[in-house]
């Protein structure tokens, strides 16, 4: 009789009537095959294994992370708010005790998806893990989340949600940017000026194997989360770091995949891309879910598998250390930095232009973060899409100061309604949204 | 010409022949044994005969040979049996040794699944697709059979990781066991659905029981044609439908657990068309749930499954709570707290301890029984408790009725929240919502009148419902399921149950798979001894198809589909008078 060590919930929302478009990667057979894994192996009749049907995000959900232009019924389809709603439901029973940790095997994927969201872009239109960790900061009380990315493009959406955000440590292991849409996710991008050193972002070179990975995971990424001391732990588990992707150029595998996730104990994992659906997913979930319960995932290894074809330079391999040893600096000399990256109450400028690949668009930023000592500090952002709409959008977060809290407010009071289509303020310590009246 | 006549016969005279012939409902329970006789009109008889768990052929034999005592046996059109032959022989573990070899692939360690020490894995497999990803060693299966063959071990089941997308290796393992033992079982026969651990014990059970099943139902066939009754036997499955008795031998783990799917059928007559509907088996010790919509039970969606032991096996979706009428009573920590224990029969019926039935006596509900020593156990609550006698026995019978009502809304609720697995499903899927409950078992018609009150849901008993099992067991129809699976890349459509298997162009469609599948269910079902009027009651179980899509351009569609003969009331049946007999109990 098979047991389960760790009481494992699992959300499976394939969404077989969704596709992005009918010859499009995010596909309604994408995870076709891994059900089919799924099904055959037992794993619902294992004892400890839970599935929990999805749960649907409502509006204020979603309010909670995103300022959708223009609204988020229009961002949105109901396959996201699922999607959305799968990990949520996961992230309730790990909180509420039923299970220890949980798997939410949903599609489509969110973490290409930014703060404010116009549209999709990296096959992504609104972002599932942050809107289950703002989701559980506000119903649960939890403060400190470690994020970790480990899908093969940069999780530049997470990472942006969170680049001001001292109390989330936002790691993204991907391929290196050069080499791989969204073209960033490079070792000096630390966070902004109060959140330095809580945003890790480590490029792996095209080739890296399993041993490049757990490398990293042993003298990275574990010595991060220790030293952070999150109280719980999220996964982006994005499969496509595997040697038969037929988007990215990595050599890990299933095995690898269920090492990193028993060295890693999320609480949370959060199925993100992966579009090899027959050579990988069915592998790489099935060993993932395995490793979350604890049990023996020896036996999950993909009919083709040949470590000798997969086994990376050593090129790689040096290159793997030095990006560690400078990303492990970085972390470890984060309050210098901070200090020096500005003085408190001083309001710091970015511009920036963000590319929507899958809904073509292009999206004008101006951002300006209010330096702050005591908080994450309010955000201010000026957006403009085209096509698309003229935004201002103030963002107050969570566990902010009051000098920030009436700074944002203040920022909302004046902003000329004539200026913008629309004027959003996301008040995180009171949980509330609002759109200025014209 | 005799095959032109029967056709004749059946397409012209069915009703008036079914109005003036019989059939013969049978369900073995585990104290005793319900026959009943019905025809098209309604009831006509019943017997009640002592089961003896040791000798069920006589036990069968018997209730056959009572009810029919002043009945001309060439009037009988068919006999139903529901037995507990298989469940018996599981739990006492009094069942053949079984080889099982297992060709598993990637994916958890089949150790787990071992069985016994005459429990082999062997090379070979088939990925998710049903695609080969390593062949089999023939000189390897050999040897199992000689150390199968060494160990005196006559039957065997041959099982594979993904059969159901591809049975090859199964078929050629059976090939090379085939003059080595008596028979062979194999996996991707037993069903058309995923669960490579299921798909093991399943075809293990069936290979277990198979000598036992096909001795006891050549005895009983033979025993009853002595006596005259010729008429075709059926066995009743846990899905509750019919097979014959030929393809029970070769599926006879399916009759595992029947006698909860009689009663569930047996109920069917009494429900009403476009209504969900509870209906509550209330017995001496537990109370058995299960849901009706629109008069067609509920089916667990992969198998049985009881406790520990999972299946393919179809079967109705039942819920088994310890509370009946002769759950033990006791008062703690100031509470009532009525099962999961029974310690005896009721105190109204001489047992030691009180019971729910004790109060309902007490009450006057019901008018057998003792009500003085109901009395007296009612009291040994009314003085922990500190209350009248009055309001304890009030309290037992509205606590237990409680129980069972709460239970049976957590289980609609259950099967509300079950996961779904598309966008559409997910907003628009269908809801349970009971407007009905029927109430089977001894004492079901005492607790009606509360489970209406608690529930404020329309609640009766149904008539003769103390033998609607066996009423249940004769009006089954046949049913049965086949899973269709199309793939236009490989250009195969493939029903593996049933060893189907034909090459398809890209042009397939949804009418294409439904044509097939609808063929093969038809031959599946007429040889499963259905009648051509069953035929029509077909229903999708599930459809997807998908496109196949790599490096951006499609390469061709996925169909997928499951259609079954629903479980149901065989054809003129439908409308039988339960009222007018004159019983009501």
């Amino acid at each position: 009789m098979l047991k389960a060590k760790n009481k494992t919930g699992l959300v499976f929302f394939p969404a077989f009537d969704w596709a992005i478009d009918p010859i499009h990667p995010e596909r309604e057979e994408r995870l076709l095959y891994t059900q089919d894994q799924v099904a055959e192996e037992g794993i619902f009749d294992i004892e400890g294994i839970i599935e929990f049907k999805p749960d649907i995000v409502t509006k204020d959900d979603i309010r909670r992370t995103h300022f959708c232009v223009p609204d988020e019924k229009t961002v949105t389809t109901e396959s996201h708010l699922i999607s959305a709603g799968g990990a949520v439901s996961i992230a309730k029973a790990v909180m509420e005790k039923k299970i220890e940790t949980g798997f939410a095997l949903v599609r489509p994927p969110g973490h290409h998806s930014m703060r404010i969201t116009h549209g999709g872009r990296g096959f992504c239109h609104i972002n599932m893990e942050a809107i289950m960790v703002e989701y559980i900061r506000s119903e649960y009380g939890i403060k400190r989340v470690a994020i970790v990315d480990t899908d093969c493009h940069h999780g530049d959406g997470t990472n942006n949600i969170f680049w001001h955000d001292p109390n989330v440590l936002f790691i993204s292991m991907h391929q290196d940017g050069r080499t791989m849409y969204p073209g960033s996710g490079f070792p000096n991008e630390l966070g902004g000026p109060n959140a330095i050193g809580t945003n890790l972002n480590i490029p792996l070179p095209p080739g890296t194997s399993a041993e490049g990975y757990l490398y990293l995971m042993e003298n990275t990424v574990m010595p991060a989360i220790e030293d952070f001391k999150p109280d719980i732990i999220v996964n982006s588990a994005g499969q496509d770091n595997h040697y038969t992707d037929p988007l990215t150029n990595m050599n890990f595998s299933a095995q690898g995949y269920a090492d990193l996730t028993t060295m890693l104990k999320p609480d949370i994992a959060v199925l993100e891309g992966g579009y090899s659906i027959e050579g990988a997913l069915p592998y790489v979930n099935l060993g993932i879910i395995l490793a979350m319960a604890g049990l023996d995932y020896s036996g999950v290894i993909e009919p083709d598998f040949n470590p000798e074809k997969l086994r990376q330079s050593q090129l790689i391999t040096d290159k793997i250390k030095s990006t560690s040893e400078q990303i492990n600096k970085s972390f470890q000399n984060r309050e210098e930095l901070r200090e020096k990256a500005g003085k408190h109450g001083e309001i710091q400028q970015k511009t920036r232009e963000i590319y929507y690949d899958t809904d073509n668009l292009y999206e004008r930023q101006n951002e300006k973060i209010r330096v702050c000592r005591d908080c994450g500090g309010t955000l201010e952002i000026n957006s403009k899409a085209t096509p698309g709409q003229h935004i201002l959008a103030i963002h107050i977060p969570h566990q902010a100061c009051d000098e920030c809290i009436e700074a944002g407010y203040d920022i909302f009071d004046k902003a000329d309604t004539e200026k913008y289509d629309n004027i959003f303020l996301q008040d995180r310590p009171k949980d509330i949204y609002k759109i200025k009246e014209k | 010409m005799q095959n032109t006549f029967k056709l004749f016969n059946k397409f012209y005279f069915s009703k008036y022949y079914r109005k003036n012939s019989m059939i013969i409902g049978l369900d073995v329970g585990g104290t005793h044994t319900d026959v009943v006789l019905l025809s098209g009109k309604g009831f006509i008889k019943r017997v009640k005969v002592p089961t003896d768990p040791s000798d069920l052929f006589n036990t069968v034999l018997t209730g056959i040979t009572e009810l029919l005592i002043n009945i001309a046996p060439e009037k009988i059109e068919k006999i139903i049996l529901s037995t507990t032959l298989t469940t018996n022989a599981v739990i006492q573990q009094n069942v053949n040794p079984v080889g099982v070899i297992v060709s598993s692939g990637p994916g958890i360690n089949p150790e787990f699944f071992g069985t016994d020490e005459h429990y082999y894995i062997v090379k070979g497999a088939i990925d998710h697709r049903g695609r080969e990803t390593q062949k089999i060693n023939e000189r390897e299966i050999e040897d199992v059979a000689e150390k199968l063959k060494k160990a005196g071990i006559e039957y065997v089941a041959v099982v594979g990781k993904f059969s159901v997308r591809n049975p090859s290796h199964e078929i050629l393992i059976k090939r090379i066991l085939s003059k080595h033992f008596k028979k062979i079982f194999m996996g991707h026969n037993v069903s058309g659905n995923l669960n490579f651990p299921r798909r093991i014990s399943t075809a293990h059970l069936n290979a277990a029981v198979y000598s036992m099943h096909k001795e006891f139902f050549t005895a009983v066939k033979e025993s009853l044609d002595k006596k005259g009754i010729t008429a075709p036997i059926q066995v009743l499955k846990a899905d509750g439908g019919t097979m014959s008795l030929d393809a029970s031998i070769e599926f006879p783990a399916q009759t595992v657990l029947s006698g909860p799917a009689a009663s569930i059928v047996g109920a069917i007559p009494h429900a009403e068309e476009n209504k969900d509907t509870l209906v509550l088996d209330i017995g001496g010790t537990t109370t058995d749930i299960a849901i009706l919509v629109n008069k067609t039970p509920i089916l667990e969606p992969v198998g049985i499954r009881r406790g520990i032991y999972k299946s393919l096996i179809r079967s109705l979706k039942t819920y088994s709570k310890g509370i009946g009428g002769d759950s033990f009573v006791k008062v703690q920590d100031g509470n009532l707290v009525i099962g999961p224990e029974r310690r005896g029969s009721a105190m109204a019926f001489g047992g030691s301890d009180p019971t729910p039935t004790d109060a309902i006596v007490y009450l006057g509900i019901m008018d057998s029984g003792d009500k003085e020593l109901a009395g007296r156990g009612i009291a040994q609550i009314a003085d922990q408790l500190n209350i009248s006698r009055d309001n304890a026995a009030n309290q037992i019978l509205k606590t237990t009725c409680k129980i069972i009502v709460d239970q049976s809304m957590k289980m609609v609720e259950r099967i509300n929240k079950k996961p779904v697995y598309t966008v559409h499903e997910f907003m628009e899927g269908y809801k349970i919502k009971p407007e009905r409950i029927l109430l089977l078992g001894g004492p079901a018609k005492y607790f009606a009148h509360q489970i209406k009150e608690i529930s404020g849901i329309e609640t009766r008993a149904v008539p003769l419902s103390s033998v609607a099992n066996a009423i249940g067991a004769a009006l089954a129809r046949t049913t049965c399921e086949v899973s269709l699976i199309a793939d236009t890349e490989q250009g195969i459509a493939t029903i593996h149950e049933e060893d189907y298997a034909e090459p398809i162009s890209k042009s397939y469609t949804e009418d294409d798979a439904m044509e097939t599948a609808y063929t093969i269910l038809k031959e599946k079902a007429l040889s499963l001894g259905a009648s051509e009027d069953e035929l029509e009651e077909v229903e999708v179980i599930e459809f997807q198809e998908f496109n196949i899509v790599r490096n951006f351009s499609p390469k061709g569609k996925i169909f997928r589909m499951k259609i079954q003969i629903k479980p149901g009331l065989a054809h003129g049946y439908e409308k039988m008078k339960f009222e007018t007999t004159g019983l009501n109990n």
